[in-house]
């Protein structure tokens, strides 16, 4: 049985849809991650499975009850907030037992099991500080702290990252993945930040205009990206994509060479072909996609990320960090045949 | 050794170098601190003369003198022994309380419900609120007394109190207060399972304390120096207020100011007391310190 299962959601804000039919299921125990630029509709997901806002049409069941007229309360979720939304005037053991006050356990069960949750988020010493005396991260944990005393069947988390630094983002986006595994509950994560959905979800689900565009393990979305959209959202450098023309079972890019398609596409296609700058090497090996001259170069250490000005546009290809082509260098880039992603060029959906 | 030495050479040339010379005050600045002094001097002025009225003999009440010739207590002496500055002192203290706790309370109540809940007439509703602000009280006073007779309630603490009870203005400020307290708190509240009651005391009470605490200020002073509504509405002298009640040491042939202004140097102690409560609350930067860092 699913944890959670979102059937046709639609939302509308007055007269405007922003959600048009959002269906998804998700498993129990399952960390999935909502992506997707802002404005995608994201956030309101995850508000409508809250029960922070009302749907317009659709259903959300979570354990298997569909809570559609439930209040927030009564949904057995949790939800961390993008600001926290720790209370200034509480202390950390105030704020973390908040989310007992309305339940029915003893006195001495809700101090164990604030004691329980304060020990993993490894927050014991601050218990009788004020979230003023705390760090970001410090008050990120108290937030995580407060939904996890409740044991919820699903936690939301609203971009929670978004607003702490680099580094500790990044040593936040490691705890709460071993939290997930610690604790095992079915996680529904937020972000726009592709590297957060990337490494953290066992699913992404990415979002545009209200819309899925995709839903997939990490590895599914990146390297079969099923539109335009996903190729160039997932992934930083983004996919390159040159414009090309189907041409007798293979796609020209120009007056280049084909690229076997394997698949029956209409002489004249417009197409675009899309290569991820890792798959793009100007070391050959194999057969030349384009050629060009290296205009800019980014060392990143291991490798070096060569920006290659072609005939077709600029493309970026990753070379040897150690003997990397030289600024004003002549390249020819090549691809492996199974890296080469082939979209329709009118829908941005893929074809092989 | 040497090192030291010119060390210490370097250190003594630095403190006994001379002064550079202070930068001198340009016109502007003397005009400010002029027009600054003469302010702070028309708002100490009167408390000033207060006091030095309430240390005064009666024949000296017209001497402008500031420190009277023979400064003494007497004054304080017989207000204190009058049996009736007591009772009007209580009445002040319970009316203006009693008129606090309820601005503090229904002020905020319906300034959050208008601040945070989406409903038909909601714009509506405010601005009628908003509007009765334009309503000069000496227009209302006739009203008033209509109805405190109808419901009878002259001269009783009731008849007093109604009319302020709640404020526009009170509900109006908590509601731009409300604003500042972002949704999320109220959010986390609602999914932690309080009730909307609930989560305007526990959570979002705390985080206008400024606000609270400026509102029980005006209140408070507004009602403890409220003088033409209770004099209208309260007929016998028990149940006079502290300023009606000063009023009226004296007669048309003879106003007692010494006596007016020893009342009214008492009754600015529970003012000041009030002030400094609440004054340590009006820190602003509470609500922030839960949000991102």
């Amino acid at each position: 049985m699913a944890s959670l299962a979102l059937r046709n959601l639609v939302k509308s804000f007055d007269r405007t849809e922003v959600l048009h039919g959002i269906s998804l299921d998700v498993k129990d125990g399952e960390f999935v991650v909502l992506v997707g630029p802002s404005g995608c509709g994201k956030s309101t997901t995850l508000r409508l499975i809250a029960g922070l806002e009302e749907l317009t049409a659709g259903e959300i069941e979570i354990e298997g009850r569909v809570v559609n007229n439930l209040e927030p309360k009564d949904r057995n979720i949790a939800m961390v907030f993008q600001n926290y939304a720790i209370y200034p005037h509480m202390s950390v053991r105030k704020n973390i037992g908040f989310g007992l006050r309305t339940s029915k356990l003893s006195r001495a069960e809700k101090e164990a099991r604030l004691l329980e949750v304060s020990g993993i988020l490894d927050m014991n010493d601050l218990l009788d500080r004020k979230p003023s005396q705390l760090s970001g991260g410090q008050r990120q944990r108290v937030a995580i702290g407060r939904a996890m005393v409740r044991d919820p069947a699903v936690f939301l988390f609203d971009e929670p990252l978004s607003n702490l630094d680099a580094q500790l983002r990044t040593q936040m986006r490691l705890e709460i993945k071993k939290l997930h595994q610690r604790v095992g509950n079915t996680i529904i994560f937020v972000t726009h930040d592709q590297i957060e959905a990337m490494t953290m979800a066992d699913r992404i689900v990415i979002m545009k205009d209200g819309r899925i565009q995709q839903v997939g393990t990490p590895s599914e979305v990146y390297h079969e990206p099923a539109n335009i959209f996903v190729a160039q959202f997932i992934g930083a450098p983004s996919m390159n994509l040159l414009s090309g023309t189907a041409d007798g079972g293979a796609v020209r890019i120009g007056a280049g060479g084909g690229i076997e398609l394997g698949v029956a596409i209409e002489d004249g296609r417009p197409v675009k072909v899309g290569v991820r700058p890792d798959d793009l090497r100007p070391d050959g090996g194999a057969e030349t996609l384009v050629e060009g001259e290296v205009t800019v170069r980014e060392p990143l250490g291991p490798e070096t990320l060569v920006h290659v000005g072609t005939e077709h546009g600029e493309v970026i290809a990753k070379a040897d960090g150690r003997t990397p082509p030289e600024v004003g260098e002549r390249v020819k880039l090549s691809a492996r045949r199974e890296a080469i992603h082939i979209f329709d060029a009118k829908t941005g959906n893929v074809l092989c | 050794m040497a090192v030291a030495d010119t060390e210490f050479r370097a250190a003594s040339e630095t403190l006994l170098a001379p002064r550079a010379p202070r930068r001198k005050a340009n016109a502007g600045q003397i005009a400010r601190w002029l027009l600054l002094f003469a302010g702070g001097i028309l708002m100490v002025a009167p408390i000033a003369y207060m006091i030095s009225t309430s240390l005064k003999w009666p024949h000296e009440i017209y001497d402008l003198a500031l420190i009277p010739d023979e400064p003494h207590l007497e004054n304080y002496v017989y207000v204190l022994e009058d049996g009736r500055f007591y009772g009007w002192f209580i009445n002040s203290i319970i009316i203006a309380t009693i008129t606090t706790v309820s601005n503090v309370i229904f002020d905020s109540l319906v300034g959050y419900t208008l601040c945070k809940f989406r409903f038909p007439g909601r714009y509506i509703v405010f601005i009628a609120i908003l509007s009765t602000l334009m309503i000069p009280t000496e227009m209302l006073v006739i009203p008033w007394y209509l109805m405190s007779q109808s419901l009878g309630w002259l001269d009783s603490y009731w008849g007093i109190m109604f009319p302020g009870l709640m404020t526009a203005f009170g509900t109006f400020l908590m509601k731009q207060f409300f604003e500042t307290v972002p949704d999320d708190f109220i959010e986390a509240a609602r999914i932690d399972g309080l009730n909307e009651l609930q989560i305007w005391w526990t959570v979002a009470m705390p985080l206008v304390r400024p606000a609270l605490a400026a509102l029980a200020i005006f209140v408070f002073l507004g009602n403890w120096t409220a003088f033409i509504w209770p004099l209208i509405v309260t007929n016998s002298v028990e149940m006079y207020t502290l300023p009606v009640g000063l009023s009226s040491f004296g007669d048309e042939a003879d106003v007692q100011w010494e006596l007016i202004m020893t009342g009214a140097a008492i009754s600015t102690i529970p003012t000041l007391v009030v002030f400094l409560i609440f004054q340590r609350f009006i820190i602003r930067g509470v609500v922030m310190a839960g949000l991102k860092g």
